[in-house]
């Protein structure tokens, strides 16, 4: 079962280099599979590149998803991150 | 042996060896290997070795220009630990049996090519970002050296093409002796860095990165603008004593640093400085600045992913007016878009940059930018003697309608409980003929005015400075510049007001006698050049300058007033 959470952007800029770099980051202390999901693409959320190539804007939807032993914890974790970025909610 | 002349843009005299900021050549060839595991390594260590040295940057960055600015540096690090673009690399060394170079080069452009063909302006630059870092890691691969301010550990003179703002910011002091550009001329950024940080440079050789190889030995001589390229015992000789020379001479112009900036009668007039940020505020203070005339706040807005909040302005704006205590702090409203650009600011690229959208005809347009900074000015204006200044203000509306926008932030700053100062000054820049021309008129609403001479000798004398073939036209001299000059400080004068310059041209030691013979109030001009025009001002007689006043703005070209000055105080 895969844990997942749906995120909408507040940032007027989208999802842009910093936010994007902390985000990757914080994937890539979890051992599951971390993916997020935007306009029908699903794209790897520990690459920087695949993250900034979805290109992300304000009031977008996203959704992450992940899958593996921490899932859970790696969805919180990720949230919490979004919420103090002031990235989205 | 090999000499070069330029521009003399930071006095001074620099020996030592070369260290060139130059991209290797990073051409290479496409081959079958047979050990593809050895090749999976070779491209492991040169990834390693990279990131290795974008850490350092990252550091350095942090620690010169603030958390925000190596931000970059740490997205870089991600894309050189990204698994799409490693993964893609190794199956193609393993599957295709393709040396490293290509792997990196073909997985590098796909991801180029989808960040450019991106809609958002942001998004393509990313594209720059990607290329950047594989060109590091290609450098490695090919055995060369990828350069980098943040990578130098010994005593070097830098050879560039032409120096970026972050890469000034990241020079190191204790080893940059000077630099030597191929680009660039006595006003453009990197000549200003160079006065700023008080290392000598030369700028405008045209060829110096052809001519010089890294670790060859390299004078760099700034103060008449020579470069010589592996000297002789005896041109290194000659030289050293040059350097000592001038060490001497800054310690006679030292001797005034405390003093009063007095003409030859006692008349006084303020000698302040050009900064850009709130680290140059130390160079004003050692070099007897009797405040600052012109703060570029600029420097906050770039190499950043956003704008500056309203508290790091505040901060910055701050520290500035503490540090100088009650004396004057100049600081001049966002001049941005045009040729200088923001990456996270999409503007339309434009014929005439500087004819075009930017300064305060961007700040009226985006208000929200203008009012952060307005509220972080007023925030800051408790802490010490703070004027503003409008750049690039052609209209009385556009004066008045920023005047306004910035008393309606008082207001609503006072509401909110903040205290706001009630003696700032409101002034403008005068660099566009058409307020020069009617001074009169904006005399009557304004504080003060501050002649920006870069700009209103290029508007004035319709010459681009960047554009070198139409440099002869840059004449500060020029009767037509000196007549405006003199219309906008009689006009200041008229209505109890002052008039300060703040352009190369007020550091200038032809332009100082006129200028004082005229009557400018306040000179701005780099850090270094202060303790020079005091100690010229000293030996200069106001009252016999002004009656040379109505001869030399009745004088044909900028040939005459030069050799007329020139014969009237002996240079």
């Amino acid at each position: 079962m895969a844990a997942e959470k749906t995120v909408t952007i507040t940032d007027s800029t989208g999802v842009h280099a910093r936010p994007a770099t902390v985000l990757v980051n914080k994937a890539g202390n979890f051992a599951s599979d971390v993916t997020v999901e935007y306009n029908g693409k699903s794209v790897n959320l520990k690459s920087i590149m695949g993250v900034m190539s979805l290109g992300i804007p304000k009031d977008a939807e996203i959704k992450i998803v992940a899958e593996g032993s921490d899932e859970a914890e790696a969805i919180d974790a990720i949230y919490e991150v979004i919420k103090q970025e002031g990235l989205g909610e | 042996m090999t000499n070069l002349t330029g521009i003399a843009a930071s006095n001074g005299v620099a020996i030592a060896k070369a260290y060139t900021l130059e991209t290797p050549d990073l051409s290479f060839e496409t081959k079958k290997v047979d050990d593809t595991q050895a090749e999976v390594k070779r491209l492991n260590d040169a990834l390693d070795v990279s990131k290795n040295e974008l850490e350092k940057i990252k550091e350095n960055a942090r620690k010169t220009l603030g958390e925000e600015h190596a931000e970059i540096f740490s997205a870089h690090l991600l894309v050189l630990s990204d698994p799409e673009l490693i993964t893609p690399m190794e199956d193609k060394i393993n599957n295709e049996s393709v040396n490293a170079e290509a792997a990196l080069d073909e997985t590098a452009n796909m991801f180029i090519t989808m960040f450019e063909g991106m809609d958002n302006a942001y998004m393509r630059e990313r594209a720059a970002d990607i290329k950047d870092v594989t060109k590091r890691v290609m450098a490695h691969l090919l055995g060369a050296s990828f350069p980098d301010p943040a990578l130098i550990d010994e005593k070097v003179v830098i050879i560039a093409e032409d120096l970026t703002p972050s890469d000034t910011a990241q020079l190191n002091k204790q080893f940059v002796q000077g630099f030597t550009t191929n680009i660039g001329g006595r006003t453009s950024h990197s000549a200003i860095m160079a006065r700023s940080l008080e290392i000598p440079a030369v700028v405008g050789t045209k060829t110096v990165t052809k001519d010089v190889k890294d670790g060859d030995m390299v004078i760099v001589d700034g103060i008449d603008g020579h470069v010589i390229i592996n000297p002789s015992d005896e041109e290194i000789t000659t030289y050293e004593q040059k350097q000592d020379d001038f060490e001497k001479q800054k310690e006679i112009w030292a001797q005034l640093k405390d003093e009063p900036t007095v003409s030859k009668e006692g008349e006084h007039v303020e000698l302040v400085a050009n900064i850009g940020t709130p680290e140059d505020v130390e160079g004003v203070i050692n070099n007897g600045g009797e405040g600052v005339g012109l703060y570029r706040t600029e420097f906050l807005y770039m190499g950043k992913s956003d704008f500056p909040t309203e508290e790091e302005q505040f901060d910055a704006y701050k520290a500035v007016l503490e540090q100088m205590e009650d004396k004057p702090v100049v600081v001049r409203t966002l001049d941005i878009g045009g040729d200088k650009e923001l990456s996270y600011l999409d503007l339309p690229d434009e014929m005439n940059p500087f004819l075009g959208f930017r300064a305060i005809r961007l700040c009226l347009e985006r208000d929200d930018i203008f009012r952060t900074q307005l509220r972080a000015l007023l925030r800051a204006s408790t802490y010490g003697n703070l004027k503003i200044m409008f750049p690039m203000i052609a209209t009385l509306n556009e004066f008045r309608e920023a005047k306004s926008i910035l008393l309606e932030e008082k207001d609503k700053l006072k509401e909110e409980g903040h205290d706001v100062s009630d003696d700032i000054e409101v002034g403008i820049m005068v660099e566009i003929p058409s307020t020069a021309v009617i001074a009169r008129q904006f005399a009557k609403e304004v504080d003060f005015f501050s002649i920006g001479t870069n700009d209103l000798i290029q508007y004035t004398m319709a010459a681009d400075r960047m554009n070198e073939q139409v440099s002869y036209l840059y004449q500060p001299y020029h009767p037509a510049i000196l007549n405006l000059v003199n219309n906008v400080i009689e006009a200041a004068h008229a209505e109890g007001k002052w008039a300060g310059m703040c352009g190369e041209m007020a550091g200038d030691s032809i332009a100082i006698p006129i200028l004082l013979g005229l009557g400018l109030d306040e000179f701005s001009m780099s850090a270094t050049s202060i303790l020079p025009a005091r100690t010229q001002i000293k030996d200069l007689s106001k009252e016999e300058l002004a009656s040379y006043k109505d001869e030399i703005l009745s004088m044909s070209t900028a040939e005459e007033v030069e050799a007329f000055v020139r014969e009237k105080t002996d240079q």
